[in-house]
């Protein structure tokens, strides 16, 4: 700065207020670090679920959810009506076949439904500037991203009640079907979702909304892959494939949530079949149960802090 | 309390082998409006984002209102209207105020009262219930400065806050930086519209090449040298030399002859030596160098960016 170019800084300054403006200035605002944490999440949880709400997303995704059961309901009926000559325990078998499949379709759909509505939440957001007028106000970046979570995960919440626990409750009015751990059931494909809510959520904070819909749905194809080889290893004894299907769960735990929640629902015969999205032939541990939910906090963890320490 | 509001020194920004901003170093005080001027990319966003907490400075330090930016302490007594404001256009312009508000950590019985006064404010008051995605750019503008006034900042910026705006939405602009100056607000004002800037603010301040190369109080340039356009004839040659010893700069184009003095105090020396020279004078019209002429001026040949 050259000296001639400046005029007197000092001078320059504008002590042009009275001092009873600044006095009353005080009085009248006074000193506020802002909502607080809690509710700030809360703030941010209630505009991404309205968000949903008023962008029809919400809308278009319960009526494909009551479309699917409905469709289910239907199949689950006729089902029943063309085998009322089979033995008891052959058509018992034969729904639960059934309902596995829809409550694996129903996995696949929270999974993507998961991916594909959150990977813009950031993203987007960093991408368009909107986040500007938002970081800037006394909330920590922290809170925008657990808000953001909060509200993908009250939905994610109510689509796996309404698909998967509508599947596990239509089963059981229409065919009679109590299905074993349906809690546990209901418990591991919500933290399937979770798992890839919280990876694109920590994708998005660095990555555009298309890489980081992509990262999700590449990690999730390499676990069902993974799944598939450790089965086929498993049936084949090839331990090379097994500790590859390992590695896989490891990387991304969503298909060992899966298979876990098909091995809780599984009828014997089923479970025997071999390598197959339903097969027992390697069940995924309790501890992988409990590694997925370390992997998904550690994933909203890295989300918060990659965004925290980014600039925007 | 703090007179400035705004100290920064030596604030440094480096991204890979570029550095977008190199020394920013200013001081704002209360009740000041501060125009912030510079070509595209000369650091001017990053400068503004630093002060903000949007982006970690890499070299030097900052207090706004005594706070270093970036805390939430500072945060929750500023209030910004982003260049290229965008914001969730589903919702109504009352409910993108009360959202705004709440994050600020308002109570609700403030923000009742608030709200439907500051969208008055901004000429939104009839459109309080529409959703924002039916809205002009104008009026996105107009919802983004009520937002930023949401807290009664004590700093306020403005990045480009009439982009967009027709005739009377640039005087709201300016009524605002009046009013909130007038409450004691600092309002820190980035625009590429010179004439805005210096209808509106008390002191300005020139970044090249993410450098501050020059401050001055508004208008003060104006004493550092005199345009002055003379309208004469019969100009005698041994007169022009003459002149030439008195100006800093002299041309004469026809009728025309344009100086250029130290100063005002030299011009009736000027027409005394043409008079006596036997010129006759038809007018006598000192140049005013704007706000446009001096950002020229500093920023020297137009880069094209």
């Amino acid at each position: 700065m050259s000296d001639n170019a400046i005029d007197e800084i000092s001078g320059g300054l504008a002590a042009n207020v009275p001092a009873e403006v600044t006095d009353a200035w005080e009085a009248e605002t006074p000193a506020s670090r802002g909502p607080g944490a809690a509710r700030a999440v809360l703030l941010m949880a209630r505009v991404t679920f309205r968000e949903a709400a008023r962008r029809k997303i919400l809308w278009i995704a319960a009526i494909a959810g009551f479309a699917f059961l409905a469709l289910f309901w239907i199949a689950l009926h006729a089902a029943i009506k063309s085998s009322v000559r089979m033995p008891v325990i052959a058509r018992h078998e034969g729904m639960q076949v059934m309902t596995m499949m829809v409550l694996y379709a129903g996995s696949m759909l929270t999974s993507l439904m998961a991916a594909l509505t959150s990977c813009d939440a950031l993203a987007g957001e960093i991408a368009s500037g909107s986040i500007h007028a938002i970081a800037t106000k006394p909330v920590s970046r922290a809170s925008i991203v657990l808000g953001k979570w909060a509200g993908f995960a009250g939905m994610i919440t109510l689509y796996v009640l309404l698909v998967e626990g509508g599947s596990i409750a239509i089963a059981a009015i229409e065919g009679g079907l109590v299905a074993p751990h349906s809690g546990a059931v209901l418990g591991l494909i919500w933290l399937q979702a979770m798992v890839l809510l919280d990876v694109t959520l920590a994708a998005s904070t660095r990555f555009s909304s298309l890489t980081s819909g992509a990262i999700t749905l590449g990690l999730y194809g390499l676990a069902f892959v993974g799944g598939w080889i450790e089965a086929f290893g498993a049936v084949r004894h090839v331990p090379t494939c097994v500790n590859l299907g390992i590695v896989s769960s490891l990387i991304m735990p969503s298909d060992a949530l899966w298979r876990r929640a098909a091995y809780l629902l599984q009828p014997p015969l089923l479970g025997a079949a071999g390598a197959s999205p339903f097969a027992s032939s390697s069940i995924p541990s309790h501890a992988m149960a409990i590694y997925a939910v370390l992997y998904a906090a550690c994933a909203l963890i890295l989300a918060q802090v990659l965004l925290a320490s980014r600039d925007i | 309390m703090a007179t400035l509001t705004i100290d920064a020194c030596g604030l440094r920004k480096r991204y890979g082998s570029r550095i977008a901003v190199r020394d920013l170093t200013l001081q704002v005080g209360r009740g000041e409006a501060f125009g912030f001027l510079g070509p595209n990319g000369a650091g001017k966003s990053t400068s503004i984002k630093m002060l903000l907490g949007l982006v970690r400075p890499t070299g030097g330090s900052a207090l706004l209102l005594g706070q270093p930016v970036g805390t939430r302490e500072a945060r929750a007594r500023i209030g910004f209207l982003p260049e290229h404001f965008r914001f969730y256009d589903w919702l109504s312009a009352t409910e993108l105020l009360l959202f705004h508000g709440r994050l600020c950590g308002l109570k609700e019985d403030v923000l009742r009262r608030r709200v439907p006064r500051l969208l008055e404010r901004v000429g939104l008051g009839t459109q309080s219930s529409k959703a924002i995605r039916s809205f002009s750019k104008g009026m996105m503008q107009r919802v983004g400065l009520a937002q930023a006034m949401i807290n009664d900042p004590e700093i306020l910026f403005l990045d480009e806050p009439t982009s967009g705006l027709d005739p009377a939405g640039r005087k709201l602009v300016r009524d605002v930086i009046r009013e909130q100056r007038d409450r004691g607000a600092t309002v820190f004002l980035n625009s590429h519209l010179l004439g805005e800037v210096e209808q509106s603010c008390d002191r300005v301040a020139f970044i090249r090449e993410g450098r501050i190369v020059g401050m001055y109080r508004m208008g003060a340039w104006q004493g550092e040298r005199t345009e002055v356009e003379i309208k004469a004839s019969h100009i005698e040659p041994s007169a022009l030399e003459r002149l030439a010893g008195m100006a800093c700069d002299l041309r004469l184009e026809g009728q025309l002859l344009r100086l250029s003095l130290d100063g005002q105090d030299r011009l009736p020396g000027v027409i005394r030596c043409l008079v006596e020279s036997g010129a006759e004078i038809f007018s006598v019209i000192p140049q005013r160098v704007s706000l446009e002429d001096l950002f020229l001026k500093m920023m020297g040949p137009d880069p094209g960016l």
